[in-house]
């Protein structure tokens, strides 16, 4: 009863049409392009119909059982281990990087027999001040050190001072970045000043990755993150990343729609690739399901890599821990069974 | 393989919905059911049964009963006994039963929707958070309707026993639509659910136990076409309402001709998903995966023809054949599947078969590399690219998985292709400005527009199609008057087949009466048709003489014919920029007719006197003249809607025209019937073409000659005398006139429905009763103004 599959019917009478997109092999890292500003006016948002979309997309996969364990090891490699706290002191970021080496406790990995994966978090992201320690704290782990830069929250210091802040951190060795933009930029539509600004950014970061924070919950429309989201990747993002997590709206997934589509948009038409930050307000393991769908749906399974996707989250992974706990030996887990991050 | 491993892979594995809820109530059903009949469940009288299947697997979950005539009869007889105590209840005592029903299936949903998902093979996403949530919501909305009832349907009764046919793509959704409003109006009902999808139906009927339904109210029969069959043509239904294809649809049009018989039919659909080059492709590519890719596209009102803008056709087909391998296909029970299994492999093999002969016609084939499953009845999405409208596949629905697309360059284009069907139930607009999302969708021929989204369904907003996809509508205001009559015309006493006072001339009888001249000074006065805004001589170059009710001869009209008829048709069709013409500037025309017909009084009275006498004359120019000013009063007050659906979202429900209207006139009031009937008509937007009584039809003469000197474009009212017997026929044959109201005999009424199955145009007639034109409750009002329009709902969602 099955049919045959058929792809296409005879190729010779095949329209011309654009490829749909790019073999994964055929990804680029993004190295920008000249600010197009047709790109920027071509963005489209329905809101109504990306709010549908985001609704339904959540409930149209789910994964059970050892699937479900797998998706949530994944969430974890793709977390940024995150302080940015007034009081925040160094000895809570060795803490934190302690867990970051360690995020489940040993006898969980017995049980789901994944000590071969080498899990650790994707990066540990503080504020400048941190970057030594944590960098020292880290050695010999490969894992990343992210500085958040430039004025954050608000990005509003002096651009001499944002650059310098760059540099500082870079030398004191932070291999990620994570900069945010001056949203008034965006309001006002001046794409020229947010393209130059962000450009300078990226050439201060050197061979660090940068991450570009849009500030999405500033920006009010979802077609002012789409077009952003489009002037950040021709400056050069590696990363666009939703939240400062000091927004009063943090990631949410009609956001994270018109920021992945504006990144496939990108790579179709430039084949570069560039990576997707969820930050600020994801807590559960649920919507940490959520992303993860969300990423495979739009773009597919390289952005369920650190390479392409992180979350930045302080308590998700404590839920994460708990949900693991659960599948490991079917009784609902307890917060204070988990080491502290 | 390990957790590690699925760390690599990271593909989502299954996640299938735990039936064993389901299986249960089967289990304790014995696996097998008889029909529902005055609230208890009776084997089937033949003793005939078969099984319902899961199309995903084969497996046969239930034996149902196959419903017999006696079965039927058994059913309606009980919907018959439990009519009276029923309607007897307190509108407030009927609201309760809905809303416990309302109550009942949100309690027992995911039992629902696993049933459902297992008879039906959609997916359990789709019966869990799309189906039994409109469910519930529909019982809930008609509660509220059937506590309103006296209050916003003052006049109006219950149509009786309700025969309600449904389709097995939304089982349990269908049930709902058609019971729900039946019962809140007062009907009784008996329903057959689809052969292929019976169960939860059969689950229904246990909530009716369940809550105490007074027996009888509610009947369900199981069985298959022939159970549907017995239904249509019990002599003691009431009404019939039926979802389903346009093929059973025109059978069942034929079947009920001859009865008075009230009908509803939701039929098939070609429907348009048009794209423009400023839409959001991104979620465009969404909507069409909700339109054509929604219950394996085994949906009446899918968008299964997609027309994109030249600019953006390539990146928007190129958008949808990368959306196309993220969807997953498999088991239906299986909470991360986007499409599940066809019900049926009849229907599988029609989708195989127009597929190929598309192809084979020039299509090119893109289909999702979506794994199948080794076993059951499965159908991959499927794009159509290379089609033109002169193709099969484009033109004809394929009620499966099936997308074909076509390119367009201006609105106007697009407008033009999206109307090219004889189909006309729905259509999604995208565009990002509301000047063109709004003005296409004002153009579409189509009952259901959505703008920017599509498949949005609500209890509140009405449904159903324009042209062949059939009449009526389901849900809102307007699905509750498929379900009333109105009281007076149920009482109304019956027509005798000869209308009073009227001598007809046999054909080919000798004539040799003598025209008093003197009445016109001698001078011979000539009645032509009126066609186009001209008099024109008939076709068929005779006359036939007219009579006074004392036999003398009062004069001769023309003797329409055919192609009298279709030159009327194609001037009303030339004219319905009439539709166009603002409300005010058709009630100033109108105003203007009364007045010019007011002008002219004694001179119509004087002939018109002849063939009445005078008194009635007199009172019926008196009467025509408020009638007419009623209408141009009401012009600009029959007023839409706007429905609040539960989502950020305005629906507008538009009263439209029909288009081209036929209207064959009543014997018993020469002119005033005529007025009665016409004025609503043109009121609304319609084009008429008229057939005035045999009686006197003379009255054309003098009622052109006020129409020409009205400001009434020319073909907007079409005059055409002639024997209504063979002319009503022309009009109900002839595919371009939307609507036929035909006021005479019962065997009249019977013949026009029955020739209107052509294009399934709606028919309205007064079922062979006597209308007292002269009393303004039967003869005026919104109940012709309803039966002049129809409702497009266009949904509108907003947010920036």
């Amino acid at each position: 009863m099955t049919p045959k599959v058929v792809r296409e019917t005879e190729p010779e009478q095949r329209v011309q049409l654009p490829p749909a997109a790019p073999a994964a092999d055929s990804y680029r890292p993004n190295r920008g392009t000249p600010l197009n500003l047709d790109w920027v006016e071509d963005v489209r948002a329905n809101t109504s119909a990306i709010e549908r979309r985001a609704q339904t997309l959540i409930t149209r996969r789910t994964v059970k059982k050892e699937w479900q364990a797998a998706w949530l090891l994944r969430a974890i490699a793709c977390t940024d281990l995150t302080t940015l706290a007034g009081d925040d002191t160094v000895e809570r970021v060795r803490r934190l990087c302690a867990k970051a080496r360690q995020p489940l406790k040993p006898s969980l990995m017995d049980q789901l027999k994944i000590h071969e994966l080498g899990l650790t978090v994707g990066a540990v992201c503080v504020y400048h001040a941190f970057v030594e320690t944590a960098v020292r704290a880290l050695e010999g782990t490969g894992i990343p050190v992210a500085a958040v830069s430039t004025g954050f929250p608000a990005g509003l210091s002096p651009l001499a001072e944002r650059v310098a802040e760059i540099h500082r951190s870079v030398e004191a060795g932070a291999r990620e970045i994570d900069i945010v933009i001056t949203r008034a930029h965006v309001l006002g539509g001046n794409w020229h000043a947010l393209y130059d600004e962000i450009a300078t950014f990226k050439d201060a970061c050197g061979s660090a990755h940068m991450k570009v924070i849009l500030g999405t919950g500033d920006l009010m429309t979802l077609r002012n993150v789409g077009r952003a989201s489009m002037v950040a990747m021709m400056a050069g993002a590696d990363f666009i990343k939703t939240s400062t997590g000091k927004e009063p709206v943090n990631a949410t997934l009609p956001v994270g729609l018109v920021m992945t589509r504006a990144i496939r948009s990108y790579l179709q038409q430039t084949g570069m690739a560039v990576g997707f930050k969820a930050a600020g307000g994801v807590r559960t393991a649920k919507q940490a399901m959520e992303w993860l769908f969300l990423m495979k749906e739009e773009l597919g399974r390289p952005w369920l890599e650190p390479s392409h996707f992180r979350f930045g989250a302080s308590g998700m992974l404590a839920d994460i821990e708990r949900q693991l706990e659960h599948f490991a030996t079917g009784r609902y887990s307890a917060g204070h069974r988990h080491p502290l991050a | 393989m390990t957790v590690a491993e699925k760390y690599v892979t990271m593909e989502y594995g299954p996640a299938l919905e735990d039936a064993k809820e389901a299986l249960l109530w089967l289990e304790q059903h014995g696996r097998s059911f008889g029909h529902f009949i005055g609230g208890e469940w009776h084997a089937p009288i033949a003793g005939e049964s078969f099984d319902t299947a899961d199309p995903s697997s084969g497996e046969v979950l239930a034996t149902v009963a196959q419903g017999s005539a006696a079965d039927i009869d058994a059913a309606v007889q009980a919907a018959r006994s439990a009519l009276g105590p029923w309607q007897s209840l307190s509108p407030h005592a009927r609201a309760r039963y809905l809303y416990a029903m309302a109550r009942q299936v949100q309690k027992h949903s995911r039992r629902l929707a696993v049933l459902e998902t297992m008879d039906n093979g959609k997916p359990i996403r789709e019966s869990r958070d799309i189906d039994i949530p409109l469910v519930t919501r529909h019982f809930y909305h008609h509660a509220g309707w059937a506590q309103l009832l006296e209050e916003e349907f003052p006049g109006y009764s219950a149509c009786g026993v309700v025969g309600q046919i449904i389709p097995w793509n939304f089982p349990l959704l269908m049930l709902a639509w058609k019971i729900a409003p039946a019962l809140a109006a007062g009907n009784t009902v008996v329903l057959k659910p689809a052969e292929y999808t019976p169960l939860t139906a059969l689950a229904f009927a246990e909530i009716c136990q369940t809550i105490e339904l007074p027996a009888g109210v509610v009947n369900i029969v199981t069985g298959d076409g022939r159970t549907g069959e017995a239904l249509v043509a019990h002599g003691d239904v009431d009404k019939i309402a039926f979802t389903g294809s346009t093929e059973v649809g025109r059978a069942i049009r034929k079947a009920t001709a001859g009865t008075d018989k009230k009908l509803s039919l939701e039929l098939g659909g070609k429907s348009p998903f048009i794209v423009f080059d400023d839409a959001d492709l991104d979620s465009a590519v969404e909507g069409v995966v909700d339109g054509i890719w929604f219950n394996q596209g085994q949906v009446c009102c899918a968008g299964s023809r997609l027309l994109v803008q030249e600019r953006v056709y390539d990146a928007m087909i190129a958008k949808l054949r990368a959306r196309m391998d993220t969807l997953r296909v498999g088991a239906p029970l299986d909470k991360a599947i986007d499409v599940g299994a066809i019900v049926a492999p009849v229907q599988l093999e029609r989708m195989r078969r127009m597929v190929d002969q598309g192809v084979q016609d020039g299509a090119v084939c893109w289909r999702s590399n979506s794994q199948l499953p080794e076993k059951g009845l499965f159908f991959p999405p499927t794009l159509l690219t290379n089609v033109h409208p002169s193709s099969m596949v484009a033109q004809e629905e394929i009620f499966g998985p099936v997308l074909v697309t076509m390119s367009f360059r201006t609105p106007a284009e697009a407008v033009e292709l999206a109307n090219n069907s004889a189909y006309g139930l729905a259509a999604s607009v995208w565009s990002e400005s509301i000047n063109v999302a709004l003005d296409v969708a004002s153009r579409l021929k189509a009952g259901v527009v959505w703008v920017n989204g599509t498949n949005f369904f609500d209890a509140s907003c009405g449904f159903g199609g324009y042209r062949e996809s059939g009449f009526g509508r389901e849900g809102g205001r307007e699905g509750m008057y498929e379900y009333l009559v109105p009281t007076w015309l149920k009482n109304a006493p019956l027509l005798s087949s000869e209308a009073p006072g009227a001598k007809k001339t046999e054909e080919g009888e000798e004539d040799h009466d003598v025209l008093d001249r003197s009445r016109w000074d001698g001078l011979d006065r000539t009645v032509k048709q009126y066609i186009g805004g001209k008099q024109a001589r008939p076709d068929s170059g005779y006359s036939f003489p007219v009579r006074a009710a004392d036999g003398s001869l009062l004069g001769e009209s023309p003797l329409g014919n055919r192609k009298d008829i279709r030159n009327a048709v194609e001037a009303a069709s030339n004219a319905e920029g009439w539709a166009r013409t603002t409300a005010h500037g058709r009630a100033q025309v109108l105003y203007y007719i009364a007045e010019n017909l007011s002008y002219r009084r004694s001179e119509l009275a004087q002939a018109l006197g002849r063939s009445t006498g005078s008194h009635q004359a007199e009172r019926e120019i008196a009467a025509a003249i408020e009638r007419i000013f009623s209408y141009a009063a009401w012009a600009d007050k029959f007023d839409g809607a706007v429905h609040t659906p539960p989502m950020r979202n305005v629906t507008l429900a538009m009263h439209e025209p029909l288009g081209v209207m036929g209207i064959v006139c009543p014997e018993d009031a020469p002119l005033l019937g005529l007025v009665s009937l016409v004025l609503p008509a043109i009121a609304m937007g319609n084009t008429v073409v008229a057939i005035p009584s045999e009686r006197y039809p003379l009255v054309i003469g003098d009622l052109y000659q006020i129409l020409d000197t009205s400001d009434l474009p020319g073909g907007v009212v079409n005059l055409v005398a002639g024997r209504p017997a063979e002319l009503s026929k022309v009009l109900a044959e002839h595919d371009n006139v939307s609507a036929l109201w035909y006021f005479g005999d019962a065997q009249g009424a019977a013949r026009v429905k029955a020739a209107s199955i052509g294009n399934l145009k709606q028919t309205w007639t007064n079922e062979g009763r006597a209308i007292d034109w002269f009393d303004s409750t039967q003869g005026e009002g919104r109940m012709y103004l309803r039966h002049a329009t129809q409702v497009k709902n266009i949904w509108v969602p907003y947010g920036e």
